[in-house]
């Protein structure tokens, strides 16, 4: 899976990409957050408030409880701010 | 339905846009609505850094305008976000609507710039003085939007 990082979650994490394996514990994108999220450091503070953040799959607004297969483009980022 | 959607850095010129949008289908074209936005200083605010998501932020605007060309008879839309730095005074967005009558025109345009900042990807980034903070989402804004969903 492909996934990405945009504006503060982007800056908390230091990259905007990362290539992750897919496993069959990884049925949500909730549960990939919650695996990033055990990695600590920026990856704990970015995932800290869930509150805080959207997710889109295959670049189409996604909820936590969406499912995730291998190869999905998956992104973690703040509500949007554009206009 | 014509959809001209760019994300760009370079500034744009809205009458040659209006002018672009009633050429393509003249006989259907009785009325253009647009908005555009800048950038305001707010509390000492000197720029805007906007950031996208490519890919996913053009597939989500023509998402709404289709959603406008469903609930309004639309001839066409043409819509511009800048993204990168941009200087108080500066342009960063243009919806331009155009329809037989300008109800529809007006209406679309609003919508498609409550559903534009509610759901396409951007990041506004604030700079004041020295400082760089991320702006916060409106709950205005999803208010704005939501009113939609009812109608």
């Amino acid at each position: 899976m492909n996934v990405l990082y945009f504006a503060w979650v982007r800056q908390k994490i230091g990259h905007s990409e990362e290539t992750i394996a897919h496993t069959p514990e990884l049925r949500t994108v909730g549960d990939l957050a919650s695996m990033l999220a055990a990695r600590g450091g920026g990856y704990a503070e970015a995932f800290a408030d869930r509150k805080r953040l959207r997710a889109a799959v295959n670049q189409i607004h996604a909820g936590f409880d969406a499912a995730i297969a291998a190869g999905d483009e998956i992104a973690f980022f703040p509500p949007v701010t554009g206009g | 339905m014509s959809q001209n959607i760019h994300i760009q850095v370079e500034d744009f010129d809205v009458s040659e846009e209006i002018e672009a949008l009633t050429r393509e289908r003249p006989a259907a074209t009785g009325a253009v609505a647009t908005f555009t936005g800048y950038v305001r200083s707010d509390d000492g605010l000197s720029a805007l850094t906007l950031e996208h998501y490519p890919g996913m932020t053009e597939r989500e605007i023509a998402r709404i305008a289709s959603e406008a060309a469903k609930r309004w008879p639309l001839s066409g839309v043409t819509i511009i976000h800048r993204v990168g730095r941009l200087k108080v005074g500066e342009r960063i967005v243009l919806v331009a609507v155009a329809s037989s009558h300008r109800a529809a025109a007006f209406a679309a345009c609003e919508f498609l710039m409550d559903y534009l900042k509610t759901k396409a990807p951007f990041w506004k980034q604030e700079e004041r003085g020295g400082d760089a903070q991320w702006v916060e989402a409106k709950s205005s804004d999803d208010a704005a939007a939501e009113r939609w969903r009812k109608s």
